[in-house]
């Protein structure tokens, strides 16, 4: 049974681990914007807009 | 009119999405609504950029034309440094805000500047924030040329006073990182405390320790880190000599955290740390959500930032940039067409026609000679003038106006919070309970009424019934902004469920400044004369001119030879062997008769005068429904600058006895506060500065909008015109809000008298509060979402509870 007080510290040391990541994300303004990233992640790198942009109409519209 | 069987065809403009029945401009087959559309549109494919138009339908933003020198101050040094976030080597960063930032195709394309122009680095839009940081080669390229850039691109930036004094305020990520705390130790004291739950039998004493002891540990962040702005506010409250919300929410924290330590330490029993972690991270939420709800509608604009930065003074000869605040009486000013006179000065040029409209809501120009003095707040429409500055900007008649003490709003509103005056009651009901309970246990088992106490402190804490005004107030204000009416505060919301009486200002208000209704004064006009005016107007993009050329209605079938047009006073061409002119009076006929001021166009042909066309202010196409509606629920008044023309048009809405014309700002500013010495809570819609005083005085002061720049005046709310037709509804959806607060209320005092009926017989055991407090925050949360955003679905004729609560920031939202 003694095994738990391990388990509980491990399990806590993790849970910390999260909890630092989440305030890291937090503090370096991840989640100030929580809009544009969204978008952004579907428009194209490629330096022409090619016609195929099409597709990628839909996908912003439909969020 | 003999063309109306040629009634052209609303067109909607590729660019910008604006209907339009003018003349388009076509590129590539496609229309659009003016030359600023196009050149945009030519711009982008030039670079490749036409993606733009495939991310969403039109998604542009219509361009104003952008003025010469309009952003000349942009060059001075002591503005850049002001501006420029920072500046190392050749880059250079600047962050500006863009009101008109409002789709994903606006970040697509303000993210590839660097495409148009390569002295952009790059650049990142702030989307909630509608702001664009911007990194750039300042060899290359200079900050007024950034600018200029945005406004032809249709993102006019908005530079003023104000941005000045706000470098850059970081939003709050505290509330965040505070639920995020609340939330770790809230699970992590969960699990923990679960083996108790569930009973952990004899001989588990040690584990019993265990537990308990990271409880406590884990509990420490939550009591002295994310909890401590409700001590804080608690504290301010009782030093005023008040009690708010948070006092029993403080009590509630300290009996929880104090009996859970005694309990555990003592090991006498497990204690309630889970709920004390359960709590902060609700409340928490309900913080963040109040607050993320305010700040993006939250407004504070002045009359400063309405101003512009620096004025172009002339010394010896040359005209020189000066920032406003060190411009001084004696200077010699330049105002150019469409600029703000800046201070009270005397004109020294001929003539000048000064639009007033932001001072007194009326859009007609008033005429000044040489000699005269001007007010702050004009803007000069037509040549540039020049004036002698004679006070310095900030003892001006406007900003005296402005700081005059009636004019401010008085902080003790009639209707004092709800939610602050059932907490005061509540805490003197929770510790009268709790002393009675004490009271009673000390008389029948000494030994059990500490623990009885605490019990009551801890279950009372109003958890539920502070949860309900954030949530419903928040989704009222959300659902308000998603239809253009953006409050100033909560407390507004309140207020406005009380209105009995609603005024309004007729120009500006019912009216709209930007449409007219014209009509033709003279002799009829023949086709062919038709069709000349028509050729010449169409040359133009002055709004008076495309209202010609839209009420006409004629195919412009001629090219002018030659074309002149003078800005503010008129146009004149050749037609074959035929001068049209068109224009001011002063324009078209040499001189000016003395009229009633309102707007009229002259028309010559041949040296021959014609006539005019008569302008009148068009209502809102919906203020007869509105009116028809409001009238049901509400007293209607209506006080207006003009004279009585219309007086019978308006009675059949108004009582004769609440019709009234010819009325100055202190004559409405008199008339709201005698309304509401009456007794009577009244909403003031108006405006422009003559409305303001009145807007002030009135318990709403709603200031209405047709341009989401133009200036409005402090008030507490800001409603866009184009959505009149709503006011009703949104009337009605305030005082839905209401109910549901009440609502809400109600619900949560019944789980208080459920956890007191527990506390005071003893019997409130960890598991009982464990459920308890979690199942009273979420039903109010669950509650005030539904209830608010069924009712605005409703009202408001929105998609739906769900699409409402998920949608995307909203494109109306633009105005802030």
């Amino acid at each position: 049974m003694s095994a738990i007080f391990l388990l509980i510290a491990a399990s806590l040391l993790v849970a910390a681990l999260f909890l630092g990541a989440f305030l890291w994300a937090t503090s370096t303004g991840q989640y100030d914007d929580d809009y544009a990233n969204s978008v952004r992640i579907l428009f194209d790198d490629e330096k022409k807009a090619a016609p195929k942009d099409k597709q990628k109409s839909t996908d912003s519209k439909s969020q | 009119m003999a063309s109306t069987d040629k009634k052209r065809q609303q067109k909607s403009c590729f660019h910008c999405g604006d209907t339009f029945s003018g003349r388009a401009i076509e590129l590539d087959a496609k229309p659009f609504c003016c030359q600023g559309c196009a050149t945009v549109y030519e711009l982008l494919t030039e670079n490749g950029m036409g993606a733009f138009y495939t991310l969403e339908d039109r998604p542009g933003v219509r361009v104003e034309a952008l003025e010469r020198d309009r952003y000349a101050f942009l060059d001075l040094p002591e503005v850049q440094q002001r501006l420029l976030q920072f500046e190392e080597g050749k880059h250079a960063r600047v962050s500006l805000r863009l009101p008109a930032i409002h789709c994903s195709s606006c970040i697509w394309l303000l993210e590839n500047l660097h495409r148009i122009n390569p002295a952009v680095i790059s650049s990142g839009v702030h989307f909630t924030r509608k702001q664009a940081s911007i990194l750039f080669n300042k060899e290359q390229i200079s900050l007024r040329q950034i600018v200029e850039l945005l406004v032809k691109l249709g993102y006019p930036p908005e530079i003023n006073l104000s941005t000045f004094k706000q470098k850059e305020a970081r939003p709050s990520r505290k509330w965040v990182i505070k639920i995020g705390v609340a939330g770790f130790c809230f699970g992590n004291i969960m699990l923990l405390s679960l083996p108790e739950y569930l009973g952990m039998g004899e001989g588990f004493e040690s584990y019993a320790m265990f537990f308990g002891a990271l409880n406590i540990l884990l509990a420490l962040p939550v009591f002295f880190y994310a909890a401590t702005d409700y001590y804080l506010s608690a504290w301010a409250s009782l030093r005023s000599g008040q009690v708010n919300i948070d006092v029993p929410i403080t009590l509630g924290i300290f009996a929880l955290f104090g009996r859970s330590l005694y309990e555990i330490l003592s090991q006498t029993g497990a204690g309630y740390m889970d709920s004390l972690a359960g709590l902060l991270f609700f409340l928490l939420i309900g913080k963040w959500f109040q607050e993320k709800t305010y700040q993006s509608l939250a407004f504070d604009r002045n009359y400063e930032s309405y101003f512009p930065v620096a004025a172009r003074v002339v010394k010896n000869d040359l005209e020189e940039q000066v920032p406003l605040r060190d411009l001084k009486p004696g200077m010699e000013i330049i105002v150019r067409n469409r600029e703000l006179i800046p201070a009270d000065s005397k004109l020294i040029s001929d003539r000048a026609s000064v639009d007033f409209s932001f001072v007194t809501g009326e859009s007609q120009p008033v005429q000044k000679k040489s000699g005269d003095l001007i007010y702050a707040g004009g803007r000069q429409s037509g040549t540039a003038i020049r004036l002698l500055v004679e006070k310095p900007v900030d003892q001006s008649y406007l900003t005296e106006l402005w700081n005059q003490q009636v004019f401010r709003k008085a902080n003790a509103n009639p209707t004092v919070a709800l939610i602050n005056k059932v907490s005061r009651y509540f805490t003197m009901v929770v510790l009268l309970i709790a002393a009675i309970g004490g009271v009673y246990w000390v008389m029948t088992e000494p030994s059990r009424w500490a623990q009885v106490v605490t019990a009551v402190l801890i279950v009372a804490c109003p958890c539920a019934l502070a949860l309900a005004a954030p949530f419903s107030f928040g989704h009222t204000l959300r659902a308000m902004g998603r239809n253009a009416l953006y409050l100033r505060n909560a407390d507004t919301v309140e207020t406005m469920a009380a209105v009995t009486d609603i005024v309004f200002d007729k120009t500006g208000t019912l009216t709209r400044n930007d449409q007219y209704e014209l009509e033709f004064i003279g002799n009829e006009l023949t086709d062919h004369q038709q069709q000349l005016i028509s050729s010449l107007v169409a040359q133009s993009s002055h709004p008076l001119s495309r209202t010609i050329d839209e009420y006409l209605d004629c195919e412009a079938e001629y090219e002018p030879i030659r074309y002149k047009e003078v800005a503010g006073a008129g146009l004149q061409g050749m037609f074959a062997d035929v001068w049209v002119v068109v224009g001011s009076e002063q324009f078209v006929t040499g001189d000016v008769l003395d009229r009633d001021g309102a707007t009229r166009v002259f028309v010559k042909i041949d040296d021959k005068l014609l006539g005019y066309f008569l302008f009148e202010a068009g209502y809102r196409s919906s203020f007869q429904h509105v009116l028809e509606d409001l009238s049901k629920n509400y007293r209607l008044h209506l006080l207006s600058g003009d004279g009585d023309r219309e007086r019978f048009k308006l009675s059949a809405w108004f009582d004769d006895e609440r019709l009234h014309f010819s009325q100055t700002p202190f004559d409405k500013l008199a008339y709201v506060e005698k309304l509401q010495r009456g007794g009577r809570v009244v909403m003031m819609l108006g405006d422009g500065l003559n409305d303001s005083g009145a807007l002030q005085a009135a318990n709403v002061g709603i200031s209405i909008a047709d341009n989401v720049y133009d200036f409005t005046p402090a008030c507490d709310a800001i409603f866009d015109g184009k959505q009149f037709a709503r006011l009703p509804g949104l009337l009605s959806l305030a005082r839905g809000g209401m109910k549901t607060v009440r609502a809400s209320m109600v619900l949560s005092f019944f789980y208080n008298v459920i956890g007191l009926s527990f506390a005071l017989s003893g019997m409130l055991s960890p598991l009982v509060a464990a459920i308890l407090m979690p199942v009273s925050s979420i039903s109010v949360v669950v509650l005030t979402t539904l209830s608010v955003n069924s009712r605005a679905a409703k009202e408001l004729g929105e998609p739906g509870i769900f699409t409402a609560i998920t949608s995307k920031p909203d494109q109306n939202q633009q105005i802030l």
